[in-house]
């Protein structure tokens, strides 16, 4: 008898607990919609948050963060700051749980996004980010950073993104010993590149180190061979689908990325681009293709030191244009604080956060404006590019297509890595933007 | 009387069958208890329908939804349910990529059953020979169940790297594989858009998942073996039979059952593998590592083709189906 009645009571239990988490559960979902409504109404409540998400988790980078999240903190003492960073793969894992963020109507008060396609054909195009116009007005911005650059975080007349942070992808790393022992330049352009890949293989060192275990450092070669090819005004036309992948220059851009692949290391497919970097560092392999976050991970893990340990030139063929990878942080739509989030901005456009950030992320100030003395010899080097060059948005980071384009042009590589059949290269791409722009 | 503990508990068909013997036996007696047992029949649909509510929305409900979007056009960020027919399915079937999974996941499927039944049988009769230190045994073999198919991943891919890990051993020997980056095709011809057959780099693999898995079909294997009545082994002895054709012709089929369980636990890992891939090898040059779970993940959170991503899995879903579908129904004929 007993036992049973344990479980009556038990079971009972159980079904009015599930009733009454229902009821709850609503009761307390309205109940937080009424205090959203109100604290957003009222004069920025005290307890408010501002919820900053990235996928800025490496060793410099976190500094960087940390180091606005600090600056952002004094000048807000009012508002904290949530570091909802995600770590992992260049971005992809926070992607994917921003994604999902998005789509649950779930937005993070800012997040990291590349300007260009990543931001405009993707979040802008689905009607989930708030124009920033007033803001720039307001900061006085529009004037502050590179037009090119205010250009690709615009959609339609509307800016949607404040660009924090400036990479260059186009940069070729070399090892300087490498080259003075065979006593050989670094080439300039790409007639130049294979001359000097013949004399450093006949040397017995791996005249160019690649490491695609994921695809994008492969792309990003080809990316900055069409460069090369078309120069940057047709280059981006490509992209817009006004120059056909059946144009002769892309031909010989991918002519020539298949015979820079017979360059390369044996054992690429198992290299990711930290490992392909190392054999640069260690004199294994003479130059490498990367962005310049390279730069940062030979000094900062390598210990190396700019112009002694490893050069930089730009990639060949390239010196007059600058990929430009830049990470930007816009206003989602749906978000309960507003005013703060854009508090928070204003840190990250101004020049104070830019050149706090900057200099220990290794990367360069978006803004024109930013104190040249703070950062190091290659970072001044950079910006003077930055300021003399055209602007061209990266493919391999998003920055000039949809990322659905970018994966399939990912696969596309990564097959022609293999095969090397370069006809069924151009039309996988030019099938992939056909679809793409449908 | 004492009371029967609330049947049903644990699963309704056995709740209803012991609710059935109660009544037979007490249908002779008064009323009073035969009410008991009727609301006792109440009692076990009551603990059995907040599981099952649970199941058919989380499950069930989910999986409906993804054949739904499978079926839908929404590849972008913006949801778009209008309906696409099977076209992301023909879509699928016609990529490079896709066709390369399957004849991955095929490949990695036989190679990785085949070899976790002979390692896992082979070490479960060993162990069984009565040795004296069986249980330090049986936890070396058993103990790499307890990692992550993230960390072998991760220690293969470094044991297996073609400039370093066992490669610089096997340098004395003058042979120096690939592994993983090999992207040599055995016994290739061209089928549909891909070259079909044994990818080399799935080799590397196996022989990852295979040291993670072996541990647990020693186990199911050596609980068969024990399961085994000596006098069956006698008998087969005293009739003349020597220790090779015991095992061949007594032990191994009687195992048989033990067999078919190890063949659907592996074969619905195998189907279902990303997390050693994504760890290990990526898709790898060529896709000739890549599988579906990969393919899946990449389409739909990397480039947000989410119908695409959604047919893949529902492909998935196929696949183990038609390893456990038969297996469950076969188990439901023998019970009835």
């Amino acid at each position: 008898m007993l036992k049973k009645s344990v479980g009556l009571v038990g079971s009972s239990l159980l079904l009015f607990g599930l009733a009454a988490c229902g009821g709850g559960g609503s009761d307390s979902g309205s109940g937080s919609e009424n205090e959203g409504s109100s604290s957003g109404s009222g004069e920025g409540g005290s307890d408010a948050e501002v919820e900053i998400f990235s996928w800025w988790t490496g060793a410099g980078e976190e500094d960087g963060l940390m180091a606005l999240i600090e600056m952002f903190e004094e000048e807000n003492p009012d508002i904290s700051v949530e570091n909802a960073a995600v770590a992992g793969g260049a971005g992809t894992n926070a992607k994917a749980v921003l994604a999902t963020r998005m789509q649950g109507d779930d937005p993070p008060s800012t997040f990291q996004v590349h300007g260009g396609a990543e931001l405009n054909d993707s979040w802008v195009a689905a009607d989930k980010m708030e124009p920033l116009n007033d803001f720039y007005e307001e900061e006085e911005l529009n004037d502050k950073f590179p037009e090119e650059l205010v250009d690709m975080v615009s959609s339609d007349g509307d800016i949607y993104s404040v660009p924090v942070n400036i990479h260059r992808g186009n940069v070729m790393f070399y090892n300087m010993e490498v080259f003075e022992e065979n006593d050989i330049e670094p080439p300039s352009d790409i007639d130049e590149f294979f001359e000097v890949a013949e004399e450093l293989e006949a040397a017995g060192v791996t005249p160019l180190a690649m490491g695609d275990k994921e695809s994008w450092p492969a792309t990003q070669i080809y990316e900055n061979l069409l460069l090369a090819n078309l120069g940057p005004e047709d280059y981006e036309a490509l992209w817009e689908g006004e120059v056909g992948f059946d144009d002769e220059r892309v031909a010989t851009a991918t002519e020539q990325f298949g015979q820079m692949l017979e360059y390369v290391n044996e054992d690429h497919a198992s290299r990711n681009w930290q490992d392909s970097a190392q054999m640069v560092a260690d004199g294994e392999a003479a130059m490498i293709n990367m962005g310049d976050w390279a730069k940062g991970y030979f000094v900062n893990d390598l210990g190396l030191e700019v112009n002694e340990g490893f050069g930089y030139t730009p990639f060949p063929g390239t010196a007059e244009e600058f990929m430009v990878i830049t990470d930007t942080f816009g206003l989602p739509k749906g978000v309960e604080n507003p005013e703060q989030v854009q508090e928070f901005l204003s840190v990250l456009g101004s020049k104070e956060g830019q050149d706090t950030f900057n200099p220990l992320k290794g990367s360069i100030p978006a803004r024109v404006d930013a104190d040249e003395s703070k950062y190091d010899e290659y970072g001044q080097d950079t910006m003077e590019d930055f300021q003399e060059t055209s602007l061209t948005p990266s493919l391999a980071h998003g920055s000039a297509a949809s990322e659905g384009f970018v994966t399939k042009a990912n696969q596309a590589v990564n097959i022609f890595v293999t095969q090397g059949d370069e006809e069924k290269l151009m039309e996988s791409m030019q099938t992939a933007l056909d679809e793409e722009q449908q | 009387m004492p009371v029967k503990a609330v049947p049903g508990f644990f699963c309704l068909k056995e709740g209803w069958k012991m609710a059935d013997e109660v009544m037979d036996k007490t249908a002779a007696k008064d009323r009073v208890k035969r009410k008991k047992v009727v609301k006792d029949r109440w009692w076990a649909v009551a603990f059995i329908v907040p599981s099952f509510l649970l199941v058919a929305v989380f499950v069930y409900g989910f999986i409906g939804w993804t054949g739904y979007v499978s079926l839908s056009n929404w590849n972008s960020l913006t949801p778009d349910f209008s309906f696409a027919g099977f076209a992301n399915y023909i879509y699928l079937f016609q990529d490079f990529r896709f066709q390369a999974d399957l004849r991955n996941t095929l490949f990695f499927t036989i190679l990785f059953i085949g070899f976790v039944i002979v390692s896992g049988l082979g070490l479960a009769v060993l162990i069984d020979q009565k040795l004296k230190a069986e249980t330090l045994f049986r936890n070396i073999f058993l103990f790499p169940m307890a990692l992550s198919f993230v960390v072998t991943g991760v220690v293969w891919q470094w044991l297996l790297n073609p400039s370093t890990g066992y490669n610089t051993f096997l340098a004395f020997f003058g042979i120096e594989p690939l592994w993983y980056t090999d992207t040599t095709i055995l016994g290739g011809f061209q089928w549909g858009s891909i070259e079909f057959g044994l990818p080399v780099a799935i080799i590397a693999l196996v022989i990852a998942a295979v040291w993670q898995m072996t541990g647990f079909s020693l186990a199911m294997y050596l609980a068969g073996l024990r399961g085994i009545p000596e006098e069956l082994r006698e008998a087969a002895r005293v009739d003349g039979a020597s220790e090779w054709k015991v095992y061949m012709k007594v032990v191994i089929p009687l195992l048989l059952p033990i067999t078919v369980s190890v063949v659907i636990i592996m074969a619905h890992i195998s189907l279902k593998i990303f997390d050693l891939v994504y760890a290990m090898t990526g898709s790898g040059a060529n896709f000739v590592t890549d599988v579906p779970g990969v393919y899946m993940f990449e389409t739909t959170f990397r480039a947000n083709y989410y119908a695409n991503g959604a047919a893949i899995a529902m492909v998935m879903l196929i696949l183990v189906a038609v390893f456990i579908v038969p297996y469950l129904l076969a188990n439901r004929r023998r019970e009835g």
